[in-house]
């Protein structure tokens, strides 16, 4: 029986983990600034060096999402490179500032992993949102969360967007993903979301020295649910006012198969309005507060389960 | 037999104020208000004015609590008679226009009953504000409103407190009534929460219909929970959190907390204990916008009032 040799991957020297992204997503807040009190920054006993920080502290202080414009969405190479100039946003002054801290993404010199943490209104449970399917550190990262937490619901969430078109944060990193905890009211730290985090970045630095010092991770399956489009709330044509809530059915039910023609919204009048797409679709980021400003009142996605393939560090020879 | 055989007599209830968006980002009411800004058919009663309000235009506009000050806590004399036009905060000046509207606060030109509605991210279920332990026209409402909506739960939180009451909007009317529906979000729209309290809100003006028509409703008890204290999160040296609502005590609102019981927990995962000395019902448990007031929770202890006998004069 032929047995595949391990994926070999570099070492992951440095991994950042970010809080405060956005400024009221408050559980990733309160771990970032526990782990920085200095009785908690022990060593971990592996080579990597462990960067915590505040992405957004300014609308920390201020317990907002942002203080010009949403943060988690500079980070194109586009708007990274771009002139410089006086009046520009805050976050966009800021999300320079971090690529020269932890990037420059796409660089040999950017950080090897980092872990960007959020909570969300929508009922999803822990998942990790990432622009790859087959980036192993990651997948394997979440295979480990899975089996180390499995009382915790868990996803794998894939965005499936460029290099060159990735916005977020954690695309500065050479490997990076945000972890998105929910549900948790924006301004709020609700213990069980906090407890949740806290241990899940625990097990991530686990594996991280784990795999550092030359651990085998054996591969196997991962459920990944690949962001296929956003369906917006009916708006009133003049106002652009919502006309229609979640619909009762569909309310914290993050995760569950929508098929055409189940309930979608409940009109202020009593109607239900259908999902009318052909495909059924799993459904997340069931109302966001934040996406009712980018007219998102769900998101829909597709599943396929990924084989992820047994990795294990390079050693020095192979560098 | 009755407790007390005299009937309060008050003078039918004409004028009727419905606030939403008092602050910006609790949604239940700003798309309530503004539904029956646009139509109002739903909430039109024989013989009432029924006026639909959105009390803080630029906070619900922003989608934020307030923009320079709590408007909920604005409606004191101080502010009210301040003068400085539109150099004062924006929400003082709401505030003045609203007492110029709808009161003057404490005058017998002042509306007849507001209903100020408000959403709390923490798990108070349907909850009656009530601000005056002696407004036999109040109590004899919720209690009304509590039979209309059983099986349901629809609870009395009675704020006579006097350091912890506060200043609302709705104190410029002679018979003010919070409505608060919870959990949500602050800048989210729950279907279930917004039903709720569309249904409380229904049976309010059925009260006051049935009591303008010459109804008479009999002496009656009432069960509510009257604020004892604010319970602030533990902080180190620097006012900073350092303790969250332990998990034991989340979404428990009403159920008795005992001397003894988890109360917070530590970022490190430790327990802190209710030190206090009898069980008590905590509510407000985790509201978002208290964190800034200093208030994890507000403790209560259940008392039964009674309510004369009313009919109209």
């Amino acid at each position: 029986m032929q047995v595949d040799e391990p994926v070999r991957l570099p070492r992951l020297s440095r991994v950042a983990v970010c809080g405060g992204t956005h400024g009221n997503e408050l559980s990733g807040v309160y771990l970032v600034r526990e782990m920085l009190k200095p009785e908690n920054r022990k060593e971990d006993g592996g080579p990597a060096s462990l960067l915590m920080l505040l992405s957004n502290p300014r609308a920390v202080q201020q317990c907002t999402r942002y203080v010009d414009t949403d943060l988690n969405r500079c980070f194109t190479h586009a708007t990274l490179n771009g002139p410089a100039s006086e009046g520009a946003p805050y976050e966009i002054f800021r999300a320079r500032e971090l690529n020269n801290l932890l990037g420059p993404k796409g660089s040999r010199a950017a950080v090897d992993l980092i872990c960007d943490l959020h909570n969300t209104t929508a009922n999803m449970g822990l998942c990790f949102i990432a622009y790859s399917d087959c980036d192993w550190v990651c997948l394997h990262i979440f295979r480990h969360l899975q089996k180390q937490m499995p009382d915790t619901p868990m996803r794998f969430i894939h965005f499936d967007v460029s290099t060159k078109e990735s916005y977020s944060l954690d695309s500065i990193g050479k490997h990076g993903f945000a972890m998105e905890i929910g549900p948790q009211p924006h301004g709020c730290v609700k213990s069980n979301i906090y407890t949740a985090m806290r241990e899940g970045v625990q097990h991530m630095r686990d594996w991280v020295s784990c795999f550092n010092s030359g651990c085998v991770f054996e591969g196997g399956p991962v459920d990944v649910f690949t962001m296929v489009k956003n369906v917006d709330y009916p708006r009133d044509g003049e106002t652009r006012n919502i006309t229609a809530a979640i619909h009762p059915r569909l309310q914290d039910r993050d995760f569950c198969l929508l098929r055409p023609g189940e309930p979608l919204f409940q009109t202020f009048s009593g109607e239900t309005v259908k999902y009318q797409g052909d495909e059924a679709l799993y459904a997340f980021f069931i109302n966001e507060c934040a996406y009712y400003e980018k007219g998102i009142a769900l998101s829909l996605a597709r599943k396929r389960r990924v084989t992820v393939p047994s990795i294990h560090v390079q050693t020095d020879e192979e560098e | 037999s009755s407790n007390n055989n005299n009937t309060a007599r008050f003078d039918a209830a004409r004028r009727v104020a419905i606030f939403g968006g008092t602050h910006g980002n609790e949604m239940s009411g700003v798309t309530l208000v503004n539904l029956w800004m646009q139509n109002s058919a739903e909430i039109q009663r024989k013989g009432l004015e029924i006026k639909p309000f959105i009390t803080n235009p630029k906070a619900v506009e922003k989608c934020v609590r307030y923009v320079d000050t709590d408007l909920n806590r604005a409606f004191t004399q101080e502010n009210l008679s301040a003068t400085g036009g539109d150099e004062l905060p924006y929400e003082v000046q709401r505030a003045q226009e609203i007492n110029r509207m709808f009161g003057p606060k404490g005058s017998a030109e002042a509306y007849d009953v507001i209903f100020d509605l408000h959403n709390t991210t923490s798990n108070m279920g349907c909850t009656l504000i009530l601000e005056s332990s002696k407004d036999a026209f109040n109590l004899q409402m919720m209690n009304y409103i509590k039979k209309a909506f059983a099986p349901a739960s629809c609870l009395v939180l009675l704020n006579e407190h006097p350091l912890l009451k506060y200043s609302t909007s709705r104190s410029v009317a002679k018979h003010p009534v919070g409505m608060e529906v919870g959990p949500q979000p602050q800048g989210v729209l729950r279907s279930n929460i917004f039903e709720a309290m569309r249904v409380i809100l229904k049976h309010a003006l059925d009260f006051i219909s049935l009591f303008n028509e010459g109804m008479e409703f009999p002496p009656c008890t009432v069960e509510v929970f009257r604020v004892l204290e604010r319970m602030d999160y533990p902080r180190d040296a620097n006012g900073n959190i350092i303790a969250m609502v332990h998990p034991n005590l989340q979404d428990c609102d009403w159920e008795p907390l005992n001397p003894g019981d988890p109360m917070f927990q530590t970022f490190d995962g430790k327990t802190i204990h209710y030190q206090g000395s009898s069980t008590v019902y905590p509510t407000f448990i985790n509201e978002a916008a208290y964190y800034e007031k200093q208030q994890a929770f507000v403790t209560t202890r259940r008392e039964t009032l009674a309510a004369s006998a009313i009919r109209k004069a």
